[in-house]
């Protein structure tokens, strides 16, 4: 019996195998053959390098302007950064008062989902004339595009908690404080961290379309320097950085979940 | 019968408990010795873990009251320790902080806590698990830590609710075992729920049975077999004799 099993569990681990390097290789290969057929269809020269520059042109305006372009990364990920602080900080306090107060919850969560469909492109303007040129209104506008889904993850993460662990450890004697730390927090980790990863891709953006929309530095303002110099390859460039930052940054997230969450990985071995 | 009401540990009197206006158990009066193993049988449905929930002070009766070593804790949570089907146990948790959590909860200090509960892991069939994650352990194990953690969290007197229902046959009759030999060194008072005749029998050392609607105790038999027992008290003629009367109530 296990001599006629083993070949077909080795046939499924070879399989298996296969299978995670298969995984791996087909949105490379899709990505080099996307390229490809742009750096094509820009040799053949039926679209003009003005219009479409070709992915060697990118790369140049890259590596050429690139300390340019860090110092206005900087900018917006201080900015990206600040407002994505904040907005934790601001979910953490909305979320743990909506679970803790019913009425709370009842009053704002329409306003929050209501919030969300107003668009980032109205509101930016807006909190520029009422707040000035500066970081101020980019770091709210962070704070207003990353704030919804944290606040939203913790909130479902609160209330993902087994009534009946609630119920066991206040047979213990356990208080509101005791059962919030030890139970309705670790159990919205994961939670978090969806909404979070969601957030750090929204920051970068959100920050961008900020300075787009009128500042002094910061990639949102190298955007448009170079959209008016019709340099479409330096805008492909920092199209490329922001991709790059908001890849990091969600690894970042990854990673940060790993520490933070060590059962989540020791669990799976030997159930 | 004044010296069994020195020795009682546990009563309740006249319970009765409403839920929306309708009465889920009425006049429940039971009471527990100090170290007796007491177990409430019953059809699902006839309020036994409403009776539960009261004498763990999770909700406060309409009428009558929870006495434990004589002081009134009708209401008040903290002072009897529950355990449920399931375990329980937090994911996030390594065994010996889940273990060691009443005491933390009680205002013990962590590393304290901890030395205490870890001092347990070996009687409780734990051992080297301290470090683990639940995840990490088997249903047997995880029910084991859950009653660790229940033994921890009682001063005297645990609840169990149909606390080995969840686990397979076999692991089911192990733990068992398990459970009789380590109530003898531990002596811990405890009522627990069953929907298992075998159960009872084996491990009771009184039964409750519990029906109606409203629930209400309708029985109350003593199983007079000397503990430790072993399996085979399980195919004994007493074993089988018990069983037939336990059916007819039932």
């Amino acid at each position: 019996m296990e001599e006629k099993q083993f070949p077909t569990a080795k046939r499924a681990a070879a399989e298996k195998k296969r299978r995670a390097v298969t995984d791996k290789l087909s949105p490379i290969i899709a990505l080099v053959l996307l390229v490809a057929v742009w750096a094509a269809v820009c040799g053949f020269g039926s679209i003009p390098s003005y219009m479409l520059p070709s992915p060697g042109a990118v790369i140049r305006a890259f590596v050429g302007d690139f300390p340019l372009l860090m110092e206005h990364a900087a900018v917006t990920l201080t900015e990206a950064f600040a407002g994505l602080g904040i907005g934790i900080a601001l979910a953490f306090v909305t979320a743990s008062l909506m679970d803790r107060f019913r009425g709370l919850y009842q009053a704002l969560y329409p306003l929050l989902v209501v919030s969300q469909t107003i668009p980032t492109v109205a509101i930016a303007p807006l909190l520029i004339s009422w707040m000035g040129f500066d970081m101020a209104p980019k770091i709210t506008l962070v704070v207003l595009t990353t704030f919804f889904p944290i606040t939203v993850g913790l909130l479902d993460g609160y209330k993902s908690v087994d009534a009946d662990a609630i119920s066991l450890f206040r047979s213990m004697g356990a208080g509101n404080g005791i059962i919030f730390r030890r139970i309705k927090l670790p159990s919205a980790m994961s939670h978090f961290f969806s909404g979070l990863k969601i957030s750090a891709s929204y920051a970068i953006v959100g920050a961008v379309i900020a300075e787009w929309l009128g500042g002094f530095e910061g990639l949102g303002v190298y955007m448009t320097r170079v959209r008016k110099a019709y340099s479409f390859d330096k805008m492909f460039a920092v199209i490329l950085l922001i991709i790059i930052i908001s890849l990091l940054l969600m690894g970042l997230v990854t990673l940060l979940k790993k520490a933070a969450m060590p059962w989540e990985r020791k669990g799976v071995q030997n159930v | 019968m004044n010296t069994s009401a020195e020795r009682d540990v546990l009563v309740a009197e006249g319970i009765t408990k409403a839920f929306d206006g309708k009465t889920i158990i009425e006049n429940i009066s039971i009471h527990v010795q100090k170290g007796e193993l007491v177990c409430l049988l019953g059809q699902s449905g006839a309020g036994k873990t409403t009776l539960f929930n009261v004498l763990s002070g999770l909700y406060r009766p309409e009428q009558g009251r929870v006495l434990l070593g004589g002081e009134d804790i009708t209401g008040k949570p903290g002072h009897i320790s529950y355990m449920l089907q399931k375990d329980l146990l937090l994911p996030y948790m390594s065994v010996l902080d889940n273990t060691a959590m009443p005491l933390i909860i009680r205002g013990m200090k962590k590393k304290e806590a901890r030395e205490k509960a870890s001092a347990l892991f070996h009687q409780f069939g734990l051992d080297g698990c301290q470090k683990q994650y639940p995840a990490q352990l088997s249903g047997g194990m995880r029910q084991r830590a859950a009653l660790l953690r229940t033994y921890l969290s009682s001063q005297g007197v645990a609840l169990l609710d149909e606390p080995f229902s969840a686990l397979d046959t076999l692991t089911k009759s192990a733990m068992h075992q398990w459970y009789l030999r380590v109530m003898e060194e531990i002596q811990l008072t405890t009522v627990f729920i069953t929907h298992d005749i075998d159960e009872a029998i084996l491990l009771s050392d009184r039964i409750y049975i519990m029906g109606g609607k409203p629930g209400v105790i309708s029985d109350e038999i003593a199983i007079e077999v000397q503990k430790p027992r072993d399996t085979d008290f399980t195919l004994s003629e007493a074993f089988l004799n018990y069983k037939r009367l336990l059916v007819e109530k039932l």
